[in-house]
C-alpha cells in the first residue's frame, strides 16, 4: 500500500516561500495600477460634517478623492454568508455620513503612486460632529442583550442549587482582553474591472464568500467576480469575512477606470477587520470533598458592535468537557461603539476554557487533589449535554502522555514551593478541546497523459500547509508519489470549498479530494475496461482493483496498468469531480471533538515580577495526523499564540474616543523569538472512523486552546497568586 | 515582548515642525533637511492627524525625482526616485521585487529586512535615496543557478516557516545574524533574531535553520 498520509513531508510550496516567489495579494502588481489609501475616522462616534477635498484633488498624482458625498450608491443586496453574523447588517461603506466607530473608513484617496496617495490622504481635512462613544465592556451602563442566535443558554439539572449546597466551591470572575489577529500580512486587495467583470487579488480565507459578498454589494452575478488568492500571509480568522476595504478597492477601480491596489496600514488593521472580543466571565463550581463535580455555572459576555451581533462559542466547552449532573451556561452580548468583532483562532473556546480551566485548577488546590487526578475523577463516559457517545475522546490519554514527557511528577503540590536559584518556578496544566467540524466541499482531479495528476479546489493555505497535506491525500488515494501530484488552490474558478477556518479544511476539502480521486480512478478503470487492447478489457468493474496506482484484475499478480498506459490510447485526460459531507447518521449518533492537554512551566522573578515561559508541552488527540512535521509546527505555533494571549496581547482602547492606543506592532505585544520556550507537541494514536473517511479531526484551533490557562495555572503554582485577567501583567504579580 | 525597536515609529511633532520650517524657505533646504522632510512624509501614517495637518497646510509640496544608482542583486539600476520613497517601496512598487514584504511599515516586524552592503536593515525605515551606489541584496537574489542558498534550504528542511510572509525577512536577517557572528548558540540566535516577528510562531524551526546553517558555514 502506498502510504503517503502520515509522512513528515517538507512543504511542497517551501521553495516558493523561501525564494520570494510565493505571491500574496499585494504582490500582484497590475499594469497601469493606481494606489488607494483609506482615510480612517479620527473620532469614535458621530458624523462627518465637512470634507475639505478641493485642494487635495490638485495635489500631485491624485486621481480621485471618494467620500460618502460623491461615492455611488451601491446596491448592497442582502447577503449573509455562513461567516457573517446572523443578526444585523454589515457596514455600508461610504454610503452615509455616520461614524459608528473609531477608524471607520470615511474617504479614499487614489493616486498614481503610493507616496502620492499617502501624502494626499494625510492632508485631507475632515470635520466631524463627534460624540463620546461607549467602548468599555465593563461599564455598568452597557446593555447586556441576549443574542438572537439559538443556544445562548443551556441547562441540565439545577446548577445554582448544586453549587449553593456543595461541600467545596469556587465562584470567580474572569476578564480577558480584546485581541487583534495581527497576521504578518496586512489586508490587501488589487481590483481590476473589465467591463462588468471584476477580478480581485485579495487576501481571503473564504474565496467563495468574498465572491458572493462583493457580487451582492455591487449587484452583480457571482460569476462576474473572480477572487484570486494563492497565498495568505497568516490570518487567524481576520480574513474570513469580506471587510469594507475590499469594497473600497473595487469602488475605486471602477471610479478611476484603472486597476487599483489597496493595502491597509498596520494601524488600520486594528479598525475594521475584526478582533477577538473582550470577554467577562463567571465560573462557579461545586464539588464533593472527593473532587466529584456536583454543579457548574458558566456565564459569559462578549463584545459586539451596534450594528451586528457577533457570537462565538464562549461557554460551549463547559457543556461537554466534564461529567456533572447540574450544568448551566449563559451567553450575553454587550453592544459597543466599535467595529464588529470576528473569529480569532479558537474563537470562544480559547476564551471560555481559560475561565473554566482556571476555576478547575483553583478547585484542585482547595481540595488538595492533583489537577490531573481531578480531571480523571470527572471524566465523562458520554457527552452529557447531547446524551451521545464521543466519536473518540483521548483526554486522559493526552494527560498521561503529556505528564510523562513534561515531568509532571517533579511538581511539588504547594504553591511557591519550587525554585531555581532566586527564581520562582511553577507548573500548570489545562485541557484543550475544539469541535471536529465538517462542511460540504468539492474538489476536482485531472489525470494527465504523462501519468501525473492535477488537483484543484477553491481552498486556501494561510500557513498550516494545505498545499502539502492535500497533495499527500491525493497521492495516497491515487496511488501516486507526491511529486506526481500538483495541487492548486486559491481561485474561485476552482470547485467550491468552505472557509479556511474552524479547523475544517482537511476534514472537508481533504474528504472531497479523496472522493474526487476515487471517482477519477473509477473513470480510468471504465476507460481501460472498454479498451480492447487492454489486459482488463471486458472485465466487470467489481473484478478489478487498484494497487499502487495501477489497475489489474483481482488475484492477478501482474504489475497492472498505470494511468499513463490507460490514457495512452487517446491521450485525453480524465477529469473527475468529487464532493463530500459528513455522514448524517454519524453526525446524529456521535459527539465529535478533539481533546488535548497542555503543560506549562514558568519562571518568575519575585522582585520584579517578570514571567518567562520555560517549557510548553501539548499532547493532542486529533484523529489521524496527515503530516506530523506540519502538525507539530502548527501546534507549537498555536501554543506560542496562546502564550501571547496569556502574557502579552491586548488592544487598549481610549475611553474618550475608542481609539486603539497601541495599534502598532511594537506596542501590541506578541511573542518574539526570544520569548519562545522549549516546546514539544505530541499526538496520541487515535482512530476515529466516524468523523470522516480520512479519520481527521482538525488541528488549527485546538493548537491554541488551553495554553493560556495552563500558563495562568503555572503562574499560580509559582507565586500563590491567582490572576483571573488576561494577559497577566507584571503588576498582577507584584500586587496582592 | 522584547522587540521594541528604538528607531521605530518615533516621528514626532518636533521633527514635523522643523520640516515645515525648512519647507517654508526653499533656499534653506540642505541635504539634511530634505531627508527630514522625506522622513516625515513617509511616516505620516504613524503620526496624529493634527500633526499631519500641520505639515500639509501647504499641500503643493512636490519633491523632484533625482537619479539614484542601486546595485540590486548584482544588477545595476539607475532610477529617478522621489527622495521620500522608502527602500522597501522602491523594491516592491518600482522594481516589482515583491519577495520583500511590508508587514508594518514601522520598523517593528522585520518582514522587510534586506542586506545593504552586507548588513541587515529594515527597508521600510530607510530612504532609497540614502543608498546611492549601495549593494542591495533581497530574497530574489539568494539562489544561484536555481540552487537554493543553504539557509533557504534549511528553512524548508527545519520547517522554519508556515504562512511564509515573514520568511524573506527571516532569511535575510538570518544571513546577517550568521555573518555578524551572532549564531553561536540557540539562545544567541533567539536574541539576535527577535527583530523578526513570526506570527505563526515558527520560531523553533527558524532557530534550528539558522543554527544548522551557521554550523555548516
Amino acid at each position: 500500500m502506498n502510504v503517503i498520509v502520515g509522512k513528515p513531508l517538507t512543504r511542497v510550496d517551501g521553495r516558493a516561500k523561501v525564494t520570494g516567489g510565493a505571491q500574496y495579494a499585494a504582490d500582484f502588481n497590475q499594469p497601469g495600477q493606481l494606489y488607494a489609501v483609506i482615510v480612517s475616522a479620527t473620532v469614535g462616534l458621530g458624523r462627518v460634517s465637512e470634507i475639505r477635498s478641493a485642494n487635495i484633488e490638485a495635489m500631485p498624482g491624485v486621481a480621485a478623492v471618494i467620500t460618502h458625498s460623491n461615492a455611488p450608491k451601491l446596491p448592497y443586496l442582502l447577503h449573509k454568508g455562513v461567516i457573517d453574523p446572523a443578526v444585523g447588517e454589515r457596514l455600508h461603506v461610504l454610503q452615509d455620513d455616520a461614524v459608528r466607530f473609531f477608524g471607520q473608513p470615511v474617504a479614499i484617496v487614489v493616486a498614481d503612486s503610493l507616496d502620492h496617495a499617502e501624502h494626499a490622504a494625510a492632508a485631507l481635512r475632515i470635520i466631524y460632529d463627534a460624540r463620546r462613544p461607549v467602548v468599555d465592556h465593563a461599564d455598568p451602563d452597557v446593555a447586556r442583550i441576549i443574542p438572537d442566535a439559538a443556544g445562548a443558554d443551556r441547562s441540565r439539572g439545577d446548577a445554582d442549587a448544586a453549587v449553593a449546597e456543595a461541600a467545596v466551591t469556587v465562584d470567580e470572575h474572569y476578564d480577558m482582553a480584546r485581541e487583534n489577529h495581527n497576521p504578518m500580512e496586512p489586508h490587501a486587495t488589487i481590483a481590476a474591472w473589465n467591463g462588468d467583470r471584476l477580478t480581485l487579488w485579495s487576501k481571503s480565507q473564504f474565496l467563495m464568500n468574498e465572491q458572493a459578498e462583493i457580487a451582492a454589494i455591487f449587484g452583480l452575478p457571482a460569476e462576474s467576480v473572480e477572487v484570486i488568492c494563492p497565498f495568505i500571509g497568516g490570518a487567524f480568522g481576520t480574513s474570513l469575512r469580506t471587510w469594507p476595504h475590499v469594497t473600497l478597492a473595487a469602488l475605486a477601480a471602477k471610479h478611476v477606470q484603472r486597476p487599483v491596489k489597496l493595502v491597509l496600514t498596520r494601524k488600520q488593521m486594528f479598525f475594521t477587520t475584526g478582533h477577538r472580543p473582550r470577554s467577562l466571565q463567571r465560573v462557579a463550581l461545586g464539588a464533593t470533598q472527593e473532587g466529584k463535580l456536583t454543579g457548574v455555572i458558566h456565564e459569559g459576555t462578549g463584545e459586539t458592535s451596534r450594528y451586528e451581533q457577533f457570537t462565538e462559542a464562549l461557554t460551549a466547552v463547559t457543556d461537554y468537557l466534564y461529567s456533572c449532573p447540574n450544568v448551566r451556561t449563559q451567553y450575553r452580548l454587550a453592544p459597543l461603539d466599535t467595529g464588529t468583532p470576528n473569529h480569532m483562532r479558537g474563537p470562544g473556546e480559547a476564551s471560555g476554557i481559560f475561565a473554566l480551566e482556571s476555576a478547575l485548577d483553583e478547585l484542585s488546590y482547595k481540595l488538595g487533589i492533583d489537577p490531573i487526578e481531578l480531571r480523571r475523577r470527572n471524566e465523562p463516559q458520554i457527552d452529557e449535554a447531547e446524551n451521545k457517545p464521543f466519536s473518540s475522546r483521548s483526554l486522559i490519554h493526552c494527560y498521561e502522555l503529556g505528564a510523562e514527557r513534561f515531568g509532571w511528577s517533579r511538581k511539588t503540590p504547594e504553591p511557591r514551593s519550587m525554585r531555581d536559584g532566586r527564581l520562582l518556578i511553577g507548573m500548570g496544566t489545562a485541557t484543550a478541546t475544539y469541535p471536529a467540524f465538517h462542511a460540504p466541499s468539492n474538489a476536482r482531479v485531472r489525470l494527465l497523459a504523462d501519468g501525473t495528476a492535477e488537483v484543484e479546489a477553491a481552498a486556501s493555505d494561510m500557513g498550516p500547509g494545505t498545499y502539502t497535506s492535500m497533495t499527500q491525500v491525493a497521492a495516497e488515494f491515487l496511488g501516486l508519489q507526491p511529486a506526481q501530484v500538483r495541487f492548486r488552490l486559491g481561485t474561485t474558478d476552482f470547485p467550491p470549498t468552505p472557509s479556511h477556518g474552524g479547523s475544517w479544511t482537511m476534514t472537508s476539502v481533504g474528504s472531497a479530494i479523496r472522493a474526487a480521486c476515487l471517482e477519477a480512478q473509477f473513470q480510468a478503470a471504465k476507460r481501460a475496461i472498454a479498451d480492447n487492447g487492454s489486459p482488463v478489457f471486458g472485465a466487470s468493474i467489481d473484478t478489478i482493483e487498484w494497487a499502487e496506482g495501477r489497475l489489474r484484475r483481482r488475484a492477478d499478480a501482474s504489475a497492472g496498468l498505470s494511468y499513463q498506459e490507460i490514457l495512452a490510447k487517446t491521450g485525453d485526460p480524465i477529469e473527475a469531480e468529487g464532493s463530500a459531507q459528513r455522514d448524517p447518521e454519524a453526525a446524529e449518533r456521535y459527539s465529535m471533538h478533539s481533546f488535548g492537554a497542555v503543560f506549562a512551566e514558568v519562571s518568575i522573578d519575585p522582585d520584579v515580577g517578570t514571567i518567562r515561559v520555560r517549557r510548553l508541552v501539548g499532547a493532542y488527540g486529533i484523529g489521524r495526523v496527515v503530516n506530523p512535521l506540519l502538525a507539530r509546527s502548527q501546534c507549537t505555533g498555536g501554543m506560542i499564540g496562546g502564550m501571547g494571549m496569556a502574557l502579552m496581547e491586548r488592544t487598549v482602547l481610549d475611553a474618550r474616543d475608542g481609539r486603539p492606543v497601541n495599534a502598532h506592532m511594537a506596542d501590541y505585544l506578541m511573542p518574539v523569538n526570544l520569548d519562545a520556550p522549549e516546546m514539544e507537541a505530541l499526538f496520541v494514536d487515535e482512530i476515529d472512523p466516524h468523523v470522516n473517511p480520512l479519520g481527521v479531526k482538525g488541528l488549527g484551533e485546538i493548537a491554541l486552546v488551553g495554553t493560556a490557562p495552563a500558563i495562568a495555572n503555572a503562574v499560580f503554582h509559582a507565586t500563590g497568586k491567582r490572576v483571573r485577567t488576561q494577559p497577566i501583567k507584571i503588576e498582577d504579580i507584584l500586587t496582592a | 515582548m522584547t522587540h521594541q525597536n528604538p528607531a521605530a515609529g518615533k516621528a514626532g511633532t518636533d521633527k514635523q515642525s522643523r520640516a515645515v520650517a525648512a519647507q517654508s524657505d526653499p533656499t534653506s533646504i540642505t541635504r539634511r533637511t530634505v531627508l527630514q522632510i522625506a522622513g516625515s512624509a513617509v511616516s505620516l501614517a504613524a503620526v496624529t492627524p493634527a500633526a499631519a495637518q500641520a505639515v500639509t497646510t501647504q499641500p503643493s509640496m512636490e519633491t523632484a525625482a533625482r537619479p539614484v544608482r542601486l546595485l540590486v542583486n548584482g544588477n545595476a539600476r539607475e532610477l529617478p526616485l522621489d527622495p521620500r520613497q522608502s527602500l522597501l517601496d522602491v523594491l516592491r512598487e518600482t522594481l516589482d521585487l515583491t519577495g520583500t514584504k511590508k508587514g508594518c511599515n514601522q520598523g517593528a516586524c522585520g518582514a522587510c529586512t534586506v542586506l545593504v552592503n552586507g548588513k541587515r536593515i529594515v527597508s521600510c525605515l530607510t530612504l532609497a535615496s540614502l543608498h546611492d551606489g549601495a549593494h542591495i541584496e533581497t530574497i530574489e537574489g539568494l539562489s544561484k543557478d536555481g540552487e537554493l542558498h543553504p539557509l533557504q534550504q534549511a528553512f524548508i528542511d527545519h520547517e522554519g516557516l508556515q504562512c511564509g510572509f515573514c520568511t524573506s525577512g527571516q532569511i535575510m536577517s538570518g544571513i546577517g545574524c550568521i555573518s555578524e557572528g551572532h549564531a553561536g548558540s540557540p539562545e544567541e540566535i533567539r536574541f539576535w533574531m527577535s527583530g523578526n516577528i513570526c506570527r505563526c510562531g515558527a520560531y523553533p524551526g527558524i532557530v534550528a535553520a539558522v543554527a544548522d546553517t551557521a554550523q555548516r558555514s
